[in-house]
């Protein structure tokens, strides 16, 4: 895990050089700078030293805190990201709280209901996976927001309830097609331990059907549904780039896509750091949860 | 495999004729998928024959007649300036087609060599494969499209290159396990014994048992890669505008959808959703064959 950060940290450090042009021509623009300029540039950004020197003292400013400064903003990128790290967050887990709920209560229907209600959900399921977060998140503006005016369009509100009634489409957005597959799954896992001899033992024994689903069905069908649910959040940190900009919040991601066409690159790497920083640390809290829930499964093994 | 080969045994015994290729297409992919091919096929036909079969000029702006509606000049409308929907749509089907295609060819072909070379060498070479493509699984699909897009600024083939390093590792994980299950049966150490080298028995005996899992993990794949690359362009850092693409069309129809038009953005939000669904369905079809054909 801390090799991984190490190497993508690399990667985003050395992004900066694959570009074409000489790296001063980022900072100082286009038009380039007086000699002077340049000789400042240069000294600030230790342009001179060799590329790894330049990497660890990049490593290290990060660990004290300091990103770099954005060249666009003319501010700290920390100071930039701040700001709307929160509004992303509660993107992100406003829609990953949808996604478990709407998910795993939508699979047990269509997994323990009539064939009828299996099939309704089936279909909805399959359409909510084709459907790109764009083109949905397009959908409920359009419908909910524009058409019916139940919503505000654009914007995180004000905080508190207002952000919240402003980040709910978004959030319903970036959630479709994660509870769709999480549907998918929690219907596959459950059907499988329905058929399992420990199942069919209770059943014998006369248990009632909802503690059997509770406590031998569900409980075991966790470990698939935890780990889709784990990568699930994970993609929807990228997914929240995409649906900040239909919603027009600002947050990391809007900042990002602004960062990549205005070439802002100390924004960009410390952005893109940060994401997969996030990815990273979401998918080891998934495999620490792995040994909340099955105690078999000890640290370290991943079996 | 196995089924259509028993049946040509038995087919030269009664001198029955041999399935076609349509039939054996049929028995892979069940009544669903092989409406799901049939639909994408006309898909990729009236796109592929767009220069021939579009009404009009994709990029020829008619201001007087903007956001017209389905009209009996326009069956589908124009949009906000003027320029015919349908005729951008079968024009934009082709980037939304071979876009995601190319991804996936790269990544596939990248992918399968890294597998099969790591599932045959093991050790040393195979722990240095599988901890390349771990850390390449560890950052989100997207994510390397927009370092891409960030380095080399956005283009359509920016973002297929980015797109094409990030799907490596979901085709290189599914082959790996396959190979690892070829190269310990006795087909294998057969051929090894023969004096076949490791390269030849891999090409020519590994990799045809293994095609089917690569194909149908590839098919699979390029569901995704049509909407990550469609959501790269919506962004405005993929495909640059005149041209016609899907996921710019449902970007500038947003803007009508504002001021009440919303024929551009349903259009096009809806074909991208029609590709994604029979792609994910034939996909789903065909991972199901070739691991019952085990």
């Amino acid at each position: 895990m801390l090799l991984v950060l190490l190497v993508t940290s690399f990667i985003v450090f050395g992004m900066m050089y694959l570009a074409p042009g000489s790296p001063l021509a980022f900072v100082l623009g286009p038009r380039g700078g007086t000699p002077e300029q340049v000789a400042a540039v240069t000294a600030q950004y230790h342009f001179d030293d060799p590329f790894l020197v330049r990497y660890f003292r990049w490593l290290g400013d990060i660990f004290q805190g300091n990103l770099g400064r954005s060249i666009v903003y003319r501010q700290d990128v920390t100071a930039l990201m701040s700001g709307r790290i929160g509004t992303t967050a509660a993107l992100v887990s406003l829609s990953a709280v949808l996604i478990a709920v709407v998910g795993v209560s939508s699979g047990l229907l269509a997994a323990l209901k009539s064939r009828w209600v299996d099939t309704v959900i089936s279909t909805i399921a399959a359409v909510g996976l084709s459907t790109p977060v764009f083109v949905i998140g397009v959908a409920l503006i359009s419908i909910f927001a524009v058409g019916l005016g139940w919503f505000p369009t654009f914007g995180v509100g004000s905080g508190g309830f207002d952000t919240l009634v402003h980040l709910t489409l978004p959030a319903i957005a970036l959630a479709v097609a994660s509870a769709a597959y999480l549907a998918r799954i929690t219907k596959a896992a459950v059907n499988e331990e329905r058929t399992r001899e420990h199942v069919q033992t209770a059943v014998v024994r006369g248990l009632a059907s909802n503690v059997i689903v509770r406590r031998h069905v569900l409980r075991n069908a966790l470990i698939p549904i935890t780990t889709v649910m784990g990568l699930t959040v994970a993609t929807l940190i990228a997914g929240a780039v995409v649906v900040e900009n239909v919603f027009a919040l600002d947050g990391l991601g809007s900042l990002l896509v602004r960062a990549i066409l205005q070439r802002d690159f100390s924004v960009v790497q410390a952005v893109i750091l940060v994401l997969v920083v996030a990815f990273v640390v979401v998918n080891a809290v998934v495999d620490f949860l792995y040994t909340v829930i099955d105690p078999r499964i000890a640290l370290g093994s991943r079996q | 495999m196995t089924i259509s080969m028993e049946k040509t045994v038995k087919g030269t015994a009664v001198a029955v004729r041999q399935p076609g290729f349509l039939h054996r297409g049929y028995e892979r992919l069940g009544l669903l998928g092989t409406a799901a091919a049939a639909v994408l096929l006309l898909v990729a036909l009236s796109a592929a024959l767009a220069p021939m079969l579009a009404p009009y000029d994709p990029d020829f702006p008619d201001l007087l007649a903007a956001l017209s509606g389905p009209t009996a000049d326009h069956p589908l409308g124009t949009d906000a300036l003027g320029r015919d929907i349908l005729s951008r749509l079968m024009w934009g089907a082709r980037i939304t087609l071979a876009g995601p295609g190319l991804v996936i060819l790269l990544s596939t072909v990248v992918g399968t060599v890294l597998a099969l070379v790591a599932s045959w060498c093991g050790g040393r070479v195979d722990t240095a494969i599988s901890w390349v493509l771990d850390i390449l699984f560890a950052v989100p699909g997207i994510v390397f499209a927009l370092i891409s897009v960030a380095i080399w600024g956005p283009s359509l083939l920016t973002v297929v290159a980015g797109l094409a390093v990030a799907y490596v590792p979901y085709v290189a994980r599914v082959v790996r396990g396959a190979g690892l299950r070829e190269r310990n049966l006795p087909y294998v150490s057969a051929a090894w014994l023969q004096g076949h080298s490791g390269a030849g028995i891999t090409l020519t005996q590994i990799l045809p048992n293994v095609q089917g899992i690569v194909i149908a993990q590839a098919i699979s794949s390029l569901g995704f890669a049509v909407i990550d690359l469609a959501a790269v362009s919506f962004l405005g850092l993929g495909v640059q505008p005149p041209t016609a693409d899907l996921g710019l069309m449902v970007k500038s129809g947003f803007d009508s959808v504002l001021r009440g038009h919303p024929a551009e953005a349903i259009a096009a939000g809806a074909l991208i959703i029609l590709i994604v669904w029979c792609v994910t369905v034939i996909g789903d079809r065909l991972t199901t064959t070739a691991r019952s054909m085990r």
